[in-house]
């Protein structure tokens, strides 16, 4: 493969095909994915409100999210800790399971990964957690802990302020055993087994040190594409929190970015204020990736 | 407990398999293994299996306090009762049905054609910007497509696509998942070579494509197969681009039926039962091409 030398006819006549194949998926590519985000990173830079002409108001979207808006730093805070809680617990634990499953008989191996990939294929079903945690004493969960003798009244899981995060951060973990886990389960099904005989026979000492010296190097690539994973959901967080807790949640308990990036742009029509918002969520989502890239490569080598 | 910790044990040594474990495990790990995942099976499956329950048990024993966990007598009403319900809304049941199955096959179809078309030259050709179009590809997997969500809603606006089936395919088309998942199963399995070869012979890009490259990635087109069916049948946040009762889907009436309160738990869980059994089917059926291209999807 000789490396191109620019955007020249010859090129073009070369590679036509090439480029007949590309065109379909490049021009929805940039349409709905490449345009949406650099028009967010424009738009955050006006005072655009769906109906007029927007003028370019430089940065004072941004100064006005960070000095003159509770509920942001409120969703700020929120999404910060959804992620830094469900993320890496979501990462960690579809390692984990992915891991113990691996060296399964095959008939338990698979029933178990349908089990455990079930919740993201069912995708919308999630609202059965608002049975589970339904608010009154014949609600599931409330009325074990009645009968148990744990509670004696009722807990709106769901509303009340102390428990609502911790609510949904269960159920966004129950939904996060997604591609990553597949991945992982997969990567681990394709290591080379000749590694683990040779490390058995070097002296080995337990399952601990066969993790961190032998699988966890081969792994790399696997818990990197992991990783992105973990965190394009971790951080898109508030979509469920809209229908399970209400929006907004009492006393914007589970507002986060995206749904405060929402309430501007559906509500309010302040689109440039709610693309600003939105900047803020990807420059959050584009550093932590950029960290935990640099702490995974350190890692490997 | 022996006969647990044996059980336990055999649940791993299956000397059929040709991966035989090579460090022996003590006693406790074994069990703790086991309780371990005894506890999050329990917790994975437990939403689901409740509501499979629900949705058999007749209103008498929803509403019967204490509540049960399990169905004394088990009955199809409430299936029946999504019928009935549904002819209350707008349009019939069936129209929310083939609403579904239309996007859902059409998107699919599409997505699993456009990603893998543009992954071949993607990952076996050097063109002007492919480099470039590759990285973009990576980062861009960190967007799902609820954080687009809102640029997207005016550019499918700006387009007249509002209120159409392509209000929800379209955007989904954008996910770059299934053209890097492609890209790298070609990129593991189908050596230059056979691509020089068939270069050398005459063969024009479009039959290497076709009669080469395609029949040898099977199991990444399963693999987006799954992936496009499951986003699309449960359409998500892009339900939203659709106010047109007759153009939405069933989890429209999903939706309709669980926001009508507690009496309404039985339908409510019976359509999530019929909702979640299409997708389960189609990943038990393809779930070992998937993950022989999941293998691939590492990140260097």
């Amino acid at each position: 493969m000789k490396k191109p030398s620019g955007l020249t006819r010859a090129e073009l006549k070369k590679n036509a095909p090439f480029y007949v194949l590309l065109a379909p998926f490049f021009v929805v590519f940039v349409v709905f994915m490449l345009i949406p985000v650099l028009a967010t990173m424009l738009l955050s830079l006006t005072d655009f409100n769906s109906v007029q002409m927007p003028n370019i108001v430089g940065f004072s979207n941004y100064i006005r999210i960070f000095t003159d808006d509770e509920v942001f730093m409120i969703a700020l805070r929120n999404t910060l800790v959804f992620a830094v809680v469900t993320g890496p617990v979501g990462f960690i634990l579809s390692f984990v399971v992915a891991w113990l499953i691996n060296e399964m008989s095959r008939p338990v191996r698979t029933t178990l990964t349908v089990l455990f990939y079930a919740p993201a294929l069912a995708g919308n079903v999630y609202f059965i957690w608002q049975y589970i945690f339904s608010s009154d004493s014949a609600g599931f969960l409330n009325n074990i802990l009645i009968q148990l003798g744990i509670k004696s009244e009722p807990i709106s899981w769901l509303a009340d302020t102390k428990y609502n995060f911790g609510v949904l951060m269960i159920i966004i973990i129950w939904l996060s055993f997604g591609t990553g886990f597949l991945s992982f389960l997969s990567g681990l099904q394709a290591l080379d087994r000749t590694f683990y005989e040779a490390a058995a026979l070097d002296g080995l000492k337990n399952r601990w040190q066969e993790l961190y010296y032998v699988t966890f190097p081969q792994m790399g690539p696997q818990l990197m594409f992991g990783a992105v994973t973990s965190i394009s959901s971790a951080f898109a967080v508030g979509y469920h929190n809209r229908v399970l807790t209400g929006f907004p949640s009492t006393e914007y308990s589970t507002h986060t970015l995206l749904l405060h990036a929402i309430d501007y742009a559906d509500i309010r029509y302040e689109l440039g204020y709610s693309s600003a918002i939105s900047v803020v969520l990807f420059a959050m989502m584009i550093l932590s990736w950029v960290v935990i890239q640099g702490v995974l490569k350190k890692f490997n080598d | 407990m022996t006969t647990l910790i044996s059980a336990c044990r055999r649940m791993y040594m299956n000397h059929k398999d040709k991966k035989r474990v090579s460090l022996s495990r003590s006693k406790g790990g074994t069990f703790s293994i086991f309780l371990f995942m005894l506890i999050m099976g329990a917790f994975m499956a437990l939403p689901l299996f409740y509501s499979v329950i629900q949705s058999f048990k007749p209103l008498e024993e929803i509403f019967a306090y204490p509540p049960r966990f399990f169905v004394r007598n088990p009955t199809f009403d409430n299936f029946r009762q999504v019928l009935v319900l549904s002819d209350n809304l707008w349009v019939p049941f069936t129209r929310y049905l083939f609403n579904s199955v239309f996007i859902t096959v059409i998107g699919t179809i599409l997505y699993v054609s456009i990603s893998s078309a543009a992954a071949y030259p993607l990952a076996k050709v050097r063109f002007y910007g492919s480099k470039t179009f590759n990285i973009m590809i990576q980062w861009t997997l960190l967007f799902t497509s609820e954080v687009t969500a809102i640029p997207k809603y005016l550019i499918v606006a700006k387009l007249g696509f509002v209120d159409t089936y392509w209000a929800i395919i379209l955007p989904y088309l954008s996910s770059t998942m299934g053209v890097f998942l492609v890209r790298q199963f070609i990129v593991a399995s189908i050596p230059d070579s056979i691509l020089e070869a068939a270069r050398i012979d005459g063969a024009s890009e479009y039959s290497i494509f076709f009669k080469i490259v395609l029949p040898s990635i099977k199991p990444a087109l399963m693999t987006l197969t799954i992936f496009a069916f499951k986003d699309l049948w449960n359409t998500g946040l892009a339900g939203e681009y659709i106010y047109s009762e007759n153009l939405k889907g069933l989890n429209a009436v999903m939706t309709q039926i669980s926001t009508g309160g507690l009496g309404r738990t039985g339908p409510a869980c019976a359509v999530a039962v019929l909702m979640m059994i299409p997708p389960l089917i189609v990943f038990i059926f393809t779930q070992s091409s998937v993950m022989e291209t999941m293998t691939h999807s590492g990140l260097k």
